[in-house]
């Protein structure tokens, strides 16, 4: 906290809030703030307001409270066109009646830069995408990924130092989301932008960026870099909603030495590390990630609890074994290990013991 | 396998040529087709093209004269018109001969009111030489020259002779040179005398006040295609049924009440006096003029410029305007540089749905446009239900087709018709 200069924030958020209707608050109190050249990903479910906060950014939409600074300046009150931000929209937004190359001019046209730097500047922007040779096409003429290229590099020609990007990649298929994925981050560091980028797609998010804010219901529920993400999530949403989980429901018995006990609702006990509880009695959804389970008691503490389960299911996967589990009345436990040639293959019907270190598991609100 | 080739060609799997056997697959689909459009396409052949085409073969057409007068047309070919001597007797009595028989049949006022068009006295002449040669006979009263020259001063008249020579031949291209102010006389083409003279000036009128018309709805038509394509659904669907009100009072009536609104004691005169904008003594000429029909016409055509331009507009996608405001455009510059070149396919439409529609509209001009204000197709109708022109009727219509036709092709070849949408 302590470095984080007021300063230093490029992009700020402070208590914004916003509502369409008067009625309902679709962004709550929200507060973030980045720093120059950071790639922030706003990941969440459908309606959860990241569409409605890149608006506000661009200017599109007005925050009903709260301020919006760029670069130290509250830009509440500036037109989107004097913003000098970049933005990449879901379906391109490539202006049909002008060729690539024109589309690219275009926002330095308005800008009344000259003909010959703008040529140069098209060209330049073009090779950052490899697109060189597309100069002269309408983008009817193009394939998805390559009018995404283009939106990109037309986001990018007239050298913003913020880009807004609204699931750019959302109409494209696996393979092509992985390719410009890669792209993306890439030019996005090696030309230094500051980039907000909106999606729903979790891998996404965790492979591109630098940190990422999930949103729910209007609000941050975590902001972090995806690695304390998904192995610190900090309530049961965030838990939930990155990557695989476990979830089992108890109550607290005690907490003690940064261990709490849990006591589950089929009386089993188990060990787990205390996040967002804070006394006994309280009742907790305890998290686990799969690959986090362990069978082999040997690598637990001695005095680790353990808890009985039924084998189910098992699937072969290629590089990991999948293994859902019957534990304390919960159907939906899994099980993932690595396919090692040592590995012990489970079968349906086996009775196992499982358990794993404390701080693995972790215990959150209810 | 069906790309195997012999000699270049592609043979489908019986060894026939592709190209051959996909026609044979594909002749019940196109015969189904044709079965499916083949009432309606005979119904328009019977109704629609086989009279149009008859009415404008009609505006070239000139049989009257040779299948009423055909000896005498025949004699009067050797006749040299311009020795400055009347026609000899042959002349008059193959006249005689083809008189008393079209007397008898009583076609010869037809005759009669055909020739009038080339030459004013051509009717009464007939009418009143038909009667008194009713008591000749062919045969037994020859010679004729003296006694027709008694019977009407016409037929000793060598232009009368001339203009029956003229027009002598089957086909004439002399409705034509009337519909541009003209007239084929012996000795070639000359123009109508001044009086005459109002067609081309009509045409031109009707271009120009067309043209005006057209500009006017999409003046008053984009920003109203604007706004319907830009508020919620429900709102839209509102303005459209308020868009769409006209059609549902008939022409008639709406023409009507601009008369009421526009005349010199009518509403919108009484209101500027009433406010003291106008002096009494001075109420504005709003009506019986050019002013009253573009106004009226310009209120009914309306709605055929915003539904296209509304139908095109609706295809934009706001998106459009956004990213072209992130990347610095003003609004306006936004406006004209990305959203109106996406709208100009509606433009087009509209334009010419309006433009085509005005050229050819009769009934408001009509009510509204007293002599000023009138258009060609008010004079194509005079001919067609008054003065009985049906020849010149037709000359008119085929060139106001050509008109538009050619209008048509200067737009495909500027604008580009595949850039018109109408939905
Ligand atoms: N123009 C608008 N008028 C009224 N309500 C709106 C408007 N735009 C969005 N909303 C509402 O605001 C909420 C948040 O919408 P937003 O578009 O920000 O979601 P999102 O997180 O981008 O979702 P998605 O992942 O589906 O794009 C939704 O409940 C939506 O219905
Ligand atoms: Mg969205």
């Amino acid at each position: 906290m302590a470095n984080t200069k007021k300063s230093d924030a490029f992009v700020e958020f402070e208590r914004v809030q916003k509502s369409y209707d008067g009625i309902n608050l679709v962004v709550k109190d929200l507060n973030l703030s980045m720093p120059r050249g950071e790639f922030l990903t706003m990941l969440g479910p459908s309606g959860s307001g990241k569409t409605t906060c890149l608006m506000m950014l661009a200017g599109f939409e007005t925050a009903t409270h709260g301020d919006i600074r760029l670069g130290g300046t509250s830009i509440n009150n500036i037109p989107p066109h004097k913003r000098g931000i970049g933005m990449v929209f879901q379906n391109y937004a490539l202006f049909p009646h002008m060729t690539v190359a024109e589309n690219l001019a275009f926002p330095l046209e308005v800008r009344k830069i000259g003909k010959s730097e703008r040529e140069e500047k098209v060209m330049r922007a073009l090779g950052m995408v490899q697109m060189q040779d597309f100069a002269g096409r309408r983008p009817s003429q193009l394939s998805g990924g390559q009018q995404q290229r283009i939106a990109l590099s037309r986001a990018l020609v007239f050298e913003p130092e913020l880009v807004l990007m609204d699931e750019p990649l959302g109409a494209l298929d696996k393979q092509l989301r992985e390719t410009l994925q890669f792209e993306i981050t890439n030019l996005a560091h090696e030309l230094g932008i500051t980039t907000v980028y909106v999606t729903h797609d979790q891998t996404e998010a965790l492979t591109m960026s630098d940190r990422v804010a999930v949103f729910e219901n209007g609000r941050i529920q975590q902001l972090a870099a995806p690695d304390k993400l998904y192995e610190e999530p900090e309530n049961s949403f965030v838990a939930q909603f990155i990557g695989e989980n476990n979830t089992l429901e108890g109550v607290i018995k005690e907490i003690k030495g940064g261990v709490a006990l849990v006591q589950l609702d089929n009386g089993d006990l188990i060990d787990a590390k205390p996040i967002n509880v804070t006394q006994a009695g309280q009742r907790t959804r305890v998290s686990i990630r799969p690959e986090r389970v362990e069978m082999d008691k040997s690598r637990l503490s001695s005095d680790a609890h353990t808890l009985k389960a039924e084998v189910l299911e098992f699937i072969y996967m290629g590089d990991i074994f999948r293994t859902r589990l019957r534990v304390a009345g919960s159907d939906a436990f899994v099980i993932k290990t690595r396919n090692a040639p040592d590995q012990i293959r489970l079968q349906p019907g086996q009775i196992i013991d499982i358990g794993w270190l404390a701080e693995d598991c972790r215990a959150l609100d209810a | 396998m069906s790309d195997s080739t012999a000699n270049g060609l592609v043979l489908a799997a019986d060894g026939t040529p592709l190209k051959r056997s996909l026609s044979r697959s594909m002749r019940r689909q196109k015969m189904r087709a044709f079965m499916l459009v083949a009432p309606l396409l005979i119904f328009v052949l019977l109704t629609f093209i086989y009279p149009i085409g008859v009415m404008l073969s009609r505006s070239v057409q000139n049989d009257i004269v040779p299948e009423t007068l055909p000896e005498t047309v025949r004699v009067l070919g050797a006749w040299d018109s311009s020795s400055g001597d009347l026609p000899n007797e042959v002349v008059y009595a193959a006249f005689m001969r083809d008189m008393s028989v079209a007397i008898k049949a009583k076609k010869h006022t037809r005759l009669g009111s055909r020739l009038n068009y080339e030459k004013t006295g051509f009717s009464s002449m007939f009418r009143q030489s038909g009667r008194k040669m009713k008591k000749l006979d062919p045969v037994v009263d020859a010679p004729f020259k003296d006694k027709l020259i008694k019977i009407h001063k016409g037929w000793g008249d060598i232009e009368t002779w001339k203009t029956l020579q003229t027009y002598s031949g089957l086909y004439t291209s002399g409705y034509f040179l009337n519909s541009v102010d003209a007239r084929m006389t012996p000795e070639g083409m000359a123009w109508q005398p001044e009086d005459k003279q109002i067609l081309l000036k009509l045409f031109g009128r009707t271009l120009v006040m067309s043209l005006i018309i057209t500009g006017s709805c999409i003046l008053l038509g984009y920003p109203i295609a604007w706004l319907l394509s830009n508020v919620s659904p429900r709102s839209a669907n509102l303005l459209l049924i308020l868009v769409l009100l006209p059609f549902w009072t008939s022409l008639l009536v709406r023409t009507s009440a601009w008369k009421v609104m526009l005349q010199q004691n009518g509403v919108i005169n009484e209101v500027l006096v009433w406010i003291g904008l106008v002096p009494d003594g001075e109420r504005l000429i709003l009506i019986n003029n050019q002013f009253g029909t573009i106004v009226a016409m310009t209120h009914i055509l309306l709605p055929f410029m915003i539904l296209p331009m509304y139908s095109v507009m609706q295809t934009i996608p706001p998106v459009y305007l956004r990213a072209a405001k992130s990347m610095g455009a003003t609004n306006w510059t936004a406006f004209w540089r990305v959203y109106f070149p996406q709208s100009i396919p509606g433009i087009g439409a509209g334009s010419i749905l309006v433009f085509i529609l005005s050229i050819g509209y009769y009934i408001t001009p009509e009510i509204v446009g007293g002599t000023k204000g009138v258009f060609i197709s008010n004079r194509i109708a005079y001919h067609i239900s008054s003065s009985l022109n049906w020849g010149l009727a037709a000359a008119l219509g085929t060139i106001l087709l050509i008109v538009v036709l050619a209008l048509y092709w200067a737009y495909d070849r500027i604008v580009g018709i595949d850039n018109v949408k109408l939905g």
